[in-house]
């Protein structure tokens, strides 16, 4: 494995993501500087707090068209995945549309299968099913994983992972080297792990 | 959906876990540390870890412990017992804690629950309730329930919620370490005036307590020390049981 860079703009705790990259034994580095961003090997792009908040520091530190650019494996995770995508309603900002998706805020008064009222944020683990791409390799479809979330990437056929909460939910989605999940494989367990590793392995 | 979360819950003094025994292939029976990574392994959705220390010394042991435990464990987890200001919270989320619970604090200084949850999100923040009934009255109490505070547990759990709590965890004083089960009725009327996860604490003696409460009770996650500690059930064997029950968890 080459260097795995962390994007840095600023987005607050990104401790999980670090200590889950050292548990798989990866060299990694935190940094917003354009040229290591597009050197590296593999691109993390973390994503914590409020989607418009985020977009501006994005653009504040001139990386939008810089990600658009990455050429390696580059990953979005949790809002870093909803910056990836058309725009959000959070904040109703656009974003940097590279997945040709809406990110919506949960409505109100979702029930779950069995009828009772699901709370927002969906906070907890899910299954996900529908899996492709290489990051679900070995991975059984209906696996459990961690979500911490308000707003969604809405169905799309670029979805590499559905989840079911009240509404159906892309809970990963792809798009040649661009790769994004809602859910926190940082936090997943060793599903997670996995899904990390498969990702490092690119 | 989300699946019902199993969580064990650790003790901590001066960091070192205070209750457990016999983790099979566990050198070091006391450490924090390994406890999680195992329970973790077995299947654990969380873990809470409370620092029961009482100096400022033991504070500080904590802190250092809680980045080895986000060093090592891939499952989110909460860690609570003495944060009374931001600067407290800010020091375990730069440790690596993924929530943090608040108890006496927040009785005492309620913005406090705005302050960290306007900071950090309200995911970060689990507002804690110990409370015993009084004259058919359920009371928040404090120091272990040995304090009646003035605070009603409905109206003070809705409260914590309009401030930004982001998950209640109530434990009912009056079953804790008892193991007859949980009230769950109480449980019920939370989850039905309250729109944020509920955890329920305190008083499962076996699995059937921890089905009732996550299924009429209507919690959405069970919390135990004992039960897992002294393996008088294992998380596998646990969820197997509710699962057996109709109940989704992760296994």
């Amino acid at each position: 494995m080459g260097e795995t860079i962390i994007v840095d703009y600023n987005v607050g705790n990104i401790c999980s993501v670090e200590n889950a990259l050292r548990r798989l034994g990866a060299t990694y580095c935190l940094s917003g500087d354009p040229a290591r961003i597009l050197s590296a090997d593999h691109v993390i792009l973390p994503g914590v707090g409020n989607a418009a908040e985020a977009m501006r520091r994005l653009r504040e530190k001139g990386l939008v068209e810089v990600i658009k650019a990455v050429k390696a494996p580059l990953l979005g995770i949790c809002v870093g995945m909803q910056l990836m995508c058309n725009s959000s309603q959070e904040g109703n900002t656009a974003c940097m549309g590279l997945f040709d998706v809406e990110v919506k805020r949960f409505p109100d008064g979702l029930k779950g299968e069995d009828g009772s009222r699901l709370k927002i944020p969906h906070m907890g683990w899910s299954r996900v099913s529908s899996l492709k791409s290489p990051l679900f390799e070995g991975l059984e479809e209906g696996s459990y994983l961690y979500f911490v979330h308000s707003y969604y990437a809405e169905e799309s056929p670029l979805a590499a992972a559905k989840t079911e909460y009240g509404v159906t939910i892309s809970s990963a989605l792809w798009r040649e080297n661009f790769f994004g999940t809602q859910f926190h494989p940082e936090k997943s367990g060793d599903a997670g792990a996995r899904i990390l590793k498969n990702f490092l392995d690119l | 959906m989300a699946a019902k979360r199993i969580i064990p819950c650790l003790d901590v003094k001066d960091g070192v876990t205070v209750k457990g025994i016999n983790f099979e292939g566990l050198r070091n029976v006391g450490d924090a540390v390994e406890m999680g990574a195992s329970y973790a392994a077995e299947g654990a959705d969380e873990l809470v870890y409370l620092d029961i220390s009482a100096t400022q010394e033991g504070r500080k042991t904590f802190c250092t412990l809680v980045s080895r435990i986000a060093e090592r464990i891939n499952i989110p987890f909460t860690v609570g017992g003495g944060i009374s200001s931001l600067d407290d919270a800010a020091r375990l989320l730069d440790a690596g804690a993924d929530k943090i619970s608040l108890n006496s604090a927040a009785i005492a200084n309620p913005p406090l629950i705005e302050q960290i949850a306007g900071r950090y999100g309200n995911q970060f923040v689990v507002i804690a309730i110990d409370a015993k009934q009084c004259n058919g009255r359920w009371m928040a109490t404090t120091h272990g329930g040995r304090r009646m505070t003035d605070k009603e547990l409905f109206s003070w759990a809705y409260e914590a919620q309009e401030r930004g709590a982001g998950e209640l965890l109530f434990t009912s004083m009056d079953h804790d370490g008892t193991k007859q089960g949980y009230p769950c009725h109480t449980y019920k009327a939370l989850s039905e005036r309250l729109s944020i996860p509920i955890i329920a604490s305190g008083g499962a003696g076996n699995a059937e307590h921890i089905a009732e409460v996550l299924s009429s009770g209507g919690a959405d996650a069970a919390l135990a020390a004992s039960i897992f500690h002294y393996r008088e059930i294992t998380i596998p064997q646990l969820k197997l049981l509710l699962r057996r029950r109709g109940i989704d968890v992760r296994l």
